[in-house]
């Protein structure tokens, strides 16, 4: 279904997706049911998944990444989320570290970290914009970091923080003159072990349980001048330099779901019989599914043309809110039609479409929530 | 991602002007009156928009379907019953033609249609039948070189100005759906008789009647394609046809969204624009995101039947989308008119109408549902 388009892919983008394919049904499939069982984070396969080139997708080969496209980017979190879709955000949240790197490190920042990083030996990667008190309000945060010397001093608390627990670096953002509001904000390369930076306790979640989300806190934490990223006052451009892409990805994400789930409701369909009949022998089951493939279909279409939109304009905000509004609304109505088609089952922990059903909720919320996605679309309208 | 060629953005550019100028400043007068906007077809005419993807020799403009599926978006974005009366001679009436009529029909039956100097329609649904096709009762029996043609046709679309009809009548019962065949009939014809025009919620600027043949004689070589083939030239054109009625519902949605924009900038309420409340831009947001979603599939859909590649899903998926797209758009828009939405002053309340067509014709929703289901099992196994 993904590569039937009139959009024809290049060479370098099917091998991507060939790739993202086959290490999803052997590596990351099999081990999703019980790693979200237990809460588990997919430590073994940040390795691997680095050394195949999945943690800098977009980021120029000169920089060590593989550079591709945002169009290969969203093909391969879409098959990824299709196995596992904690593995994909992981993933997605590994790539957003990589392009703030490659994008507004100096060189030598890139060398010490974003190499050695690409090469899967500094774990997974952060972005530490969040806090407690803000969420799609960026602009609001109160955590600082003050220059004294060569040194700046970080005080604050970041929340909502994927792979906080699992990384070597995190990139975070802190006010370095709060009087300037968002003009005020600058990112900066945080060792993990630095002392005064401590990790809560991961927070239980109802989808993505296999993804790490923590918060993390800063107490007169030590940052070198040298390991901020760009200039002062960049910070806030830096935040939202990746916004459209994160929304496509996540979009993507959405889209691996819902075809996930689909799947997961014809197997159970075809299999299944009531009054001497197929599950999927019953019109009611059939609209449903037509349905599904529906908004799987134009999900994608939508995620695809922002993506390309993306590459070939670098104008995509319209697009992209579209496609992450559109997949993720789609992502929870096909997971609930599927786990409907499965009656009983579908609500016990024996079937992955219980997991697809709580999983899917969060591409509604994160990267931007379904309301903001229509405000970021209205507004387009009205200007 | 679809980039329009410079071929498409300026047959776009050149439908819209059509529309803006010609179209929609007299839709709602033609839609009073239940007047055939005949001037306007004849505009269409010289555009070429007739036959669009019809080969040049055969009269048509040799476009693709992609322009055709854009053509019928922005001629109904001006006036939706002229969209249906293009996309009847287009994709019911020119496709099955082009496709199955021998060179020696194709003089006949395709070219003056094709350029427009003549209208067709597509005679299937009974009065008895609609979705069901393969029940028709409609019969044709041989006798010596004519064929002869007994029984009623329901919801012919360009029924009173048509020049001709593609008839599909049983000529093997036995067969069942197999023994259904086609038949080009020219329109008058003795032994043909229409119904009385029907008075219809929208879309009343076209034509929609019954016909009636009661022993309807029509030369043997009048046949289109092979005898029993009916069936399958009907279900390969609905195909086609259902990117038209997407094409349609995509600029009835279009130009009910354009009119809500337009009012919720300009109506203040509370002191202000009523655009300013998060209300109304939560809807102007969901009713663009569902057009633009239902564009690209109606794209893809005319790019793969272009490509030569199979299409039924997605032209069904395409048809689907667009039309409950069509008529969320034109409900929404009336909502941001409020009470100026519902009276004839404003066209948001004639959108309301024409779009609900779309849900039916040419394969309802239910139909296009089951089409998609059965696409996808299919591939399943």
């Amino acid at each position: 279904m993904f590569l039937n388009l009139p959009y024809s892919f290049s060479d370098e983008e099917r091998m991507i997706h060939d790739a993202a394919a086959s290490f999803a049904s052997s590596e990351v499939a099999p081990s999703a049911m019980s790693r979200d069982a237990e809460h588990r984070f997919p430590v073994e396969l940040l390795k691997p998944l680095a050394e195949l080139g999945f943690f800098g997708i977009k980021v120029p080969s000169e920089h060590g990444g593989v550079g591709s496209n945002t169009v290969s980017y969203a093909i391969a979190l879409a098959k990824l989320a299709e196995a596992c879709a904690s593995t994909c955000v992981t993933v997605a949240v590994c790539n957003l570290f990589a392009d703030v790197l490659s994008h507004f490190a100096n060189e030598e920042q890139r060398e010490r970290y974003l190499k050695p990083y690409l090469r899967g030996k500094l774990g997974a990667g952060t972005f530490c914009l969040s806090e407690p008190g803000n969420g799609s309000d960026a602009s609001a945060m109160k955590t600082s970091a003050t220059l004294d010397g060569d040194t700046y001093i970080l005080n604050g608390a970041k929340q909502w923080i994927t792979n906080g627990a699992f990384a070597k670096a995190h990139i975070v953002f802190a006010k370095t003159a709060p009087e300037l509001g968002k003009k005020g904000i600058s990112a900066f390369i945080v060792d993990a072990d630095s002392d005064g930076v401590s990790v809560g306790y991961p927070e239980r979640k109802m989808g993505l349980c296999s993804s790490n989300t923590v918060g993390l806190t800063f107490d007169n934490v030590l940052v070198p001048a040298a390991n901020r990223i760009g200039e002062e006052g960049m910070g806030y451009r830096i935040a939202l330099a990746n916004l459209d892409g994160g929304r496509i990805g996540i979009a993507a994400q959405a889209v691996g779901i819902a075809y996930s789930a689909l799947q997961e409701g014809l197997r159970y369909a075809s299999e299944r019989k009531v009054f001497n009949q197929r599950i999927v022998d019953f019109q009611a089951s059939q609209f449903a599914i037509a349905d599904a493939a529906c908004d799987i279909e134009r999900s994608w279409l939508l995620t695809m043309q922002a993506a390309v939109a993306r590459d070939t304009t670098g104008k995509s905000a319209r697009l992209s809110s579209m496609a992450k509004l559109t997949a993720s609304e789609s992502a929870c109505r096909v997971a609930d039609a599927m786990l409907q088609l499965h009656g009983g089952y579908g609500y016990v922990e024996d079937y992955a479409i219980e997991r697809l059903y709580r999983d899917a909720r969060v591409t509604r919320i994160y990267e931007g929530a379904s309301e903001i996605q229509r405000l970021v679309i209205a507004r387009d309208i009205l200007s | 991602m679809f980039q329009l060629s410079e071929t498409h953005e300026m047959l776009r550019k050149t439908c819209r002007d059509l529309a803006d100028k010609e179209l929609a400043p007299k839709a709602a007068h033609h839609d009073e009156k239940h007047l055939f906007p005949g001037e306007q077809v004849s505009k269409l005419r010289d555009l070429g928009l007739m036959g669009v993807a019809v080969s040049p020799e055969d009269g048509g403009s040799g476009l693709d379907n992609l322009a055709y599926a854009i053509a019928m978006e922005e001629i109904s974005r001006g006036c939706a019953s002229t969209g249906v009366v293009m996309s009847v001679n287009n994709s019911l009436y020119c496709d099955p033609v082009m496709r199955f009529a021998n060179a020696e029909q194709k003089k006949i039956w395709l070219e003056p249609f094709a350029s427009g100097q003549k209208l067709g329609c597509f005679a299937l649904s009974e009065p008895g039948n609609g979705s069901d096709a393969g029940a028709a009762r409609c019969i044709a029996e041989q006798d010596g070189d004519e064929w002869i043609l007994n029984g009623t046709k329901a919801w012919i679309t360009n029924g009173y100005e048509a020049d001709a009809a593609i008839v599909f009548a049983t000529t093997d019962r036995s067969m069942k759906h197999k023994g259904i065949s086609a038949f080009l009939v020219p329109m008058p014809t003795p032994g043909l008789s229409l119904g009385k025009k029907e008075d219809k919620l929208g879309i009343r600027a076209s034509s929609t009647c019954n016909l009636i043949f009661e022993d309807c004689r029509i030369p043997a070589e009048n046949m289109l394609g092979e005898p029993g083939m009916g069936f399958k030239i009907a279900m390969g054109t609905l195909d086609g046809g259902r990117i038209g009625i997407a094409g349609q519902a995509l600029g009835i949605a279009q130009a009910a969204f354009e009119a809500a924009v337009g009012y919720a900038k300009e109506r203040e309420a509370f002191g202000k624009p009523i655009s300013g409340l998060q209300a109304i831009q939560f809807k102007l947001a969901d009713m663009a995101t569902r057009i633009e979603s239902a564009r690209l599939l109606t794209w893809k859909a005319a790019c793969l039947k272009d490509s030569g590649a199979r299409y039924t899903k997605e032209a069904a998926m395409a048809k689907l989308v667009a039309s409950e797209a069509s008529t969320y758009v034109a409900h929404q828009a009336i909502q941001v008119f409020g009470g100026n939405g519902y009276v004839t002053e404003y066209p948001v309340e004639r959108y309301y109408r024409d779009a609900r067509i779309t849900e039916i014709y040419e394969g309802t929703s239910e139909i296009q549902r089951v089409v998609i289901a059965s696409q996808v099992l299919k591939s399943m196994s």
